[in-house]
């Protein structure tokens, strides 16, 4: 490819806001690793306005846990899923004030469902900050029945929903937090090209 | 004159065709006999008449024929047309400029009567007789885009602008080429382009955009597009790809003529005066080659077209199955003589 992807959006990493009376600060997984490197250059008193909302996932998931509490944030929420931490920040982005500033780490996927919260209560996407960890695993929403599949890692690969072998597009939806999958053999069924692991 | 509908299909028997009048009436795209990408964007101002240009909306022999392959389309998949709370003004905005150019274009078919926002619409073709209110959206039996995009060949967006950009916020898209409305709604400009090819990397969007950002009221404008397809299949959509896409395996050199068509699309856009935002409407037309020979400089033309087309826009297109087979059809129709300048049959 000799283009970036234009719809994709891209995450060029945390810094801190010394500004915003909120940090929000959202992370999955290795994502917390993202934290922890932003502590080492964030102002003092950083961590006295942030709140974190972690979610456990992976192996490391309690060694972070404990490195992100001894940054000692106003609030430390640890939650066991992605749903459930989409959950809790639905709940604080609801009586989030003006000055709130909003950060995401973690998988794509991971930082794309934060995004659609924030669509959600009308914060501005570029003004969220962003950093991607971890796999480069991608979701996937199937151009044919809508359905999303998560964790995807190889292309071809097959619908959840309605087991379509499907290609991923260089498409890229911030409103569904998903890229677009589309049927390989459609013009000729069963005409399948090998699998590649794309993104592991 | 009144128009005669055609009563005919663009699915299973597909029984499409174009009369000779329907034939001098295509928006022929190719002005030379070579193709790339450009800012192609000039004011949609009247054409000759029997063109597609003679009005703002053309209405043509396959009005009817095309409205009931649109609620087809409609009735298996609603996300077809789907429009953000926010654009209810454009709605109105796209209802009253539909309306008004229909009616006054077409007045045999369409009439339009208002007094104040009590107004009185008239569609014969299709058999409506509605009085409604304007702006009121209860009062019609469809949110108002899809009200009127239900009463008009083409697809269409609503884009609103903002921070220097525009956003597909709102769309009636049936009959596209190959793109998901459901997928881009809530996309910029640039975003919902992500896939063309080339076309980034030498400045076209970023010109275009700048451009369209700077439309005014009352300045419409136009440009083509064009793909091919085969079969005269309306609803080419990514969401029926699985459904359609063995199409492309059914051409010999036996079928070129009837199967293949070449797929125009009239573009033209309008800044909308309430809501400020700008509807753009993607007109499609098909045309068989078998059709397109019956006019010498088409045919010659677009033989040299499809030879000389970069392989990045055939493979974007999805022509690369039956190119070869539709460039030895059509060879037989090109005797190497020049062509003249532009568009129009010599
Ligand atoms: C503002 C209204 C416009 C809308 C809503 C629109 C929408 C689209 C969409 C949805 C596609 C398909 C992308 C895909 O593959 O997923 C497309 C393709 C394209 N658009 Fe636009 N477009 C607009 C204006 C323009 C303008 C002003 C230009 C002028 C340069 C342009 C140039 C193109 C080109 C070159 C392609 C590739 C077409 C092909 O090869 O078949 N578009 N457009």
């Amino acid at each position: 490819m000799t283009e970036p992807m234009l719809s994709r959006p891209r995450y060029p990493g945390l810094s801190a806001d010394p500004h915003a009376k909120l940090n929000l600060i959202v992370c999955e997984g290795e994502g917390a690793g993202a934290v922890l490197d932003l502590a080492a250059k964030a102002p003092d008193g950083f961590f006295s306005r942030a709140a974190i909302l972690f979610c456990a996932t992976g192996a490391s998931g309690s060694t972070y846990q404990t490195k992100l509490e001894s940054l000692q944030p106003a609030n430390f929420w640890v939650l066991p899923s992605i749903a459930t931490a989409m959950f809790r920040l639905k709940g604080v982005l609801a009586t989030a004030t003006m000055g709130t500033r909003l950060y995401a780490a973690g998988t794509e996927p991971f930082i794309g469902s934060v995004l659609q919260e924030a669509l959600a209560v009308g914060i501005d996407f570029k003004s969220v900050f962003t950093e991607h960890r971890g796999s480069a695993k991608r979701r996937i929403q199937c151009v044919h029945c809508k359905g999303l599949t998560e964790d995807v890692t190889a292309s071809p690969f097959t619908c959840a929903h309605c087991g379509l072998t499907l290609f991923v597009r260089d498409h890229y939806s911030r409103r569904l937090g998903a890229f677009q999958g589309v049927c390989v053999d459609a013009e000729v069924p069963g005409e399948v090209p090998p699998v590649e692991e794309l993104y592991p | 004159m009144g128009l005669m509908f055609k009563d005919e299909t663009y699915r299973g028997d597909f029984t499409f065709y174009n009369s000779p009048e329907a034939i001098r009436h295509f928006p022929f795209p190719f002005h030379e006999d070579k193709y790339m990408y450009a800012v192609n964007i000039e004011p949609h101002a009247p054409g000759p008449k029997g063109s597609a240009y003679e009005f703002p909306i053309d209405v043509d022999e396959h009005y009817v024929a095309d409205m009931k392959d649109r609620a087809i389309v409609l009735a298996e998949d609603p996300l077809r047309c789907q429009s953000l709370p926010h654009m209810i003004t454009a709605e109105w905005d796209l209802v009253e400029l539909l309306m008004t150019s229909m009616s006054e274009a077409y007045p045999e078919h369409f009439t339009l009567t208002r007094n104040g926002d009590a107004w009185h619409w008239i569609n014969r073709p299709l058999g409506i007789d509605d009085e409604f209110t304007f702006g009121d959206t209860s009062t019609l039996r469809y949110p108002p885009m899809e009200y009127i995009t239900r009463q008009c060949q083409g697809d269409f967006c609503l884009l609103d602008q903002r921070d220097g950009d525009l956003w597909m916020d709102s769309g009636m898209v049936t009959s596209q080429a190959d793109w998901s409305l459901d997928f881009d709604i809530g996309m910029s400009f640039k975003e919902w382009h992500a896939p063309v090819p080339l076309a980034h990397e030498v400045g076209i969007f970023d010109r275009a955009l700048k451009f369209l950002l700077a439309m005014q009221i009352g300045r419409p404008v136009r440009r083509l597009n064009w793909t091919m397809t085969i079969n005269p299949r309306l609803d080419t959509s990514p969401e029926n790809y699985h459904k359609w896409g063995t199409d492309r395996t059914t051409v010999t050199p036996e079928n070129v003529g009837d199967k293949v068509h070449l797929r125009v699309e009239l573009q033209a856009l309008w800044r909308l005066p309430r809501s400020n935002a700008i509807v753009f409407s993607i007109r499609g037309y098909l045309i068989k080659m078998r059709e397109v020979a019956t006019i010498p400089k088409w045919s010659r033309r677009l033989h040299r077209v499809l030879k000389t087309l970069p392989p990045e826009l055939a493979a974007y297109k999805g022509l690369t199955r039956y190119q070869q087979m539709t460039i030895d059809w059509l060879a037989k129709h090109d005797d190497g003589a020049p062509t003249t300048p532009g568009v129009w049959p010599e």
